[in-house]
């Protein structure tokens, strides 16, 4: 145990996720030695993340004006929403170039364990969006677990009457694996997928 | 020194993130009892295992050993009910009911609970074949999981003072029905039909559940969860997610 500001810095870095007590010191202890000016510039970068970042109020994506750099953007399609867990998902998607629509970050993915249900996430925001008919086709790229993909099957419920098309992220062998190695639920997913050369 | 190795076949319960790309993972095995254990590099695409340790999988496991947690080094499926459960929310919201409970009734880490884990095999099983509603399996597991721990409702006698039935009177504090003589201020007074029903969920007796209407079975399940989330002393929080649409496949 130390003691007064060091204690107080190791205790605030073993409050982050993933940050144990040995690592909460090692990184005051970084800290420390560090110049003063790249500290300041830390402390500087953690206020502003705070105070100045928000959600996106259309597709609540992090944003640090009204709305997201990708709802800005004109030259995006309107008629394709894909739908992620989490402001992370987004960027994955946007370094694959693939996809040119727009986003809708659900906060999580339904999981009663946790008292996580629809109402706890973005899934009314949604249905709004959905609802203003310029949508045409609803891709669900929530993660491939069982939370991630039962959310996505309750989305589909809801929104295949609305007269929408429905898609889901391919699952299946990762590029550049082996097969033999892959496990028998992900290798029956690629089977279920396969498709026509 | 090695750390001693176990193997056992489990019931994944429930899964937790841990670190960058690690999860802890509850589960009810058949010998051991609730262990908690840590799966390493199960998030990465690249995990070898990571799709066996989903929520509600039956699976043959090998660890070992921690002082807290154990560490999880093998895994084989036996049947992954999850991939089944995800197809149909309304059993995805039933099954989490179900081992949420299974988790609540061992509070003790390592002390076996053979019956409970057999029961859960079996309800987690009738879910998965979709041949009846998932909420009346939910309330046949609810009953028979608290008569394993002992607190199963009186459905026919006075839980006070044993007088035969029948009884017009329940009251979940009392323990179930209860006669004119015990009847506490505030006690429920149900249909017939609906502790009828639960009779029949409880000694397993499905022919009798066929056909029963919805508003019995509405009632019964609002006494059933009423009388566990009272003996549990906490409610559960995937109870009130339960979507009690009705479909079997």
């Amino acid at each position: 145990m130390y003691e007064g500001p060091i204690q107080d810095l190791i205790d605030e870095f073993g409050r982050l996720p993933g940050i144990g007590p040995k690592s909460a010191q090692r990184l005051a202890f970084h800290v420390l030695a560090a110049d003063a000016t790249d500290v300041k510039r830390l402390a500087l970068a953690l206020t502003r993340a705070k105070e100045e970042v928000r959600f996106c109020t259309s597709c609540f994506n992090v944003a640090e004006a009204e709305l997201c750099r990708i709802c800005r953007d004109p030259r995006r399609r309107d008629d394709a929403l894909c739908v992620v867990e989490e402001p992370k998902d987004v960027v994955a998607i946007e370094r694959t170039g693939e996809f040119r629509g727009r986003y809708h970050v659900l906060g999580g993915a339904i999981n009663p364990l946790e008292g996580i249900g629809p109402d706890q996430l973005k899934v009314r925001e949604l249905m709004s969006r959905l609802s203003s008919g310029s949508i045409n086709e609803l891709i669900l790229a929530t993660d491939p677990n069982t939370e991630g993909e039962a959310t996505a099957t309750y989305l589909a419920l809801m929104v295949k009457p609305m007269g929408i098309t429905v898609t889901r992220l391919a699952s299946g062998l990762p590029v550049g694996g082996d097969l033999e190695y892959a496990d028998e639920i992900t290798l029956g997913r690629a089977f279920e997928g396969r498709r026509k050369l | 020194m090695r750390k001693p190795l176990y193997r056992d076949h489990a019931l994944v319960l429930r899964v937790q993130r841990l670190g960058e790309a690690d999860r802890i993972i509850t589960l009810l095995t058949r010998a051991h009892g609730r262990v908690r254990a840590v799966a390493k590099g199960v998030r990465r695409t690249t995990s070898r295992f990571g799709g066996r340790l989903e929520p509600f999988g039956h699976i043959d496991v090998q660890c070992t050993e921690g002082s807290s947690l154990d560490t999880v080094t093998q895994v084989e499926g036996i049947e992954l009910f999850g991939r089944r459960f995800i197809e149909d929310y309304p059993r995805y919201t039933a099954a989490s009911a179900i081992v949420e409970t299974a988790e609540r009734l061992t509070p003790i880490e390592r002390e076996p609970s053979l019956r409970l884990y057999l029961l859960t095999l079996g309800a987690l099983n009738a879910l998965s074949q979709g041949e009846r509603l998932p909420t009346l399996v939910l309330d046949a597991y609810f009953l028979r999981a608290m008569a394993y721990a002992g607190w199963a409702p009186a459905l026919r006698d006075c839980a006070v003072c044993a007088e035969p039935g029948p009884h017009r009177s329940f009251s979940v504090p009392a323990g179930g029905l209860v006669c004119v003589n015990c009847r506490p201020p505030g006690a429920a007074h149900p249909t017939q039909t609906a502790i009828g029903l639960m009779n029949a969920l409880l000694e397993g007796n499905w022919d009798a559940v066929e056909g029963v209407d919805v508003k019995v079975r509405n009632e019964s399940s609002g006494l059933v969860a009423a009388h566990l989330q009272w003996h549990l002393e906490r409610g559960l929080r995937s109870l009130p997610l339960v979507d009690r649409r009705e479909t079997t496949s």
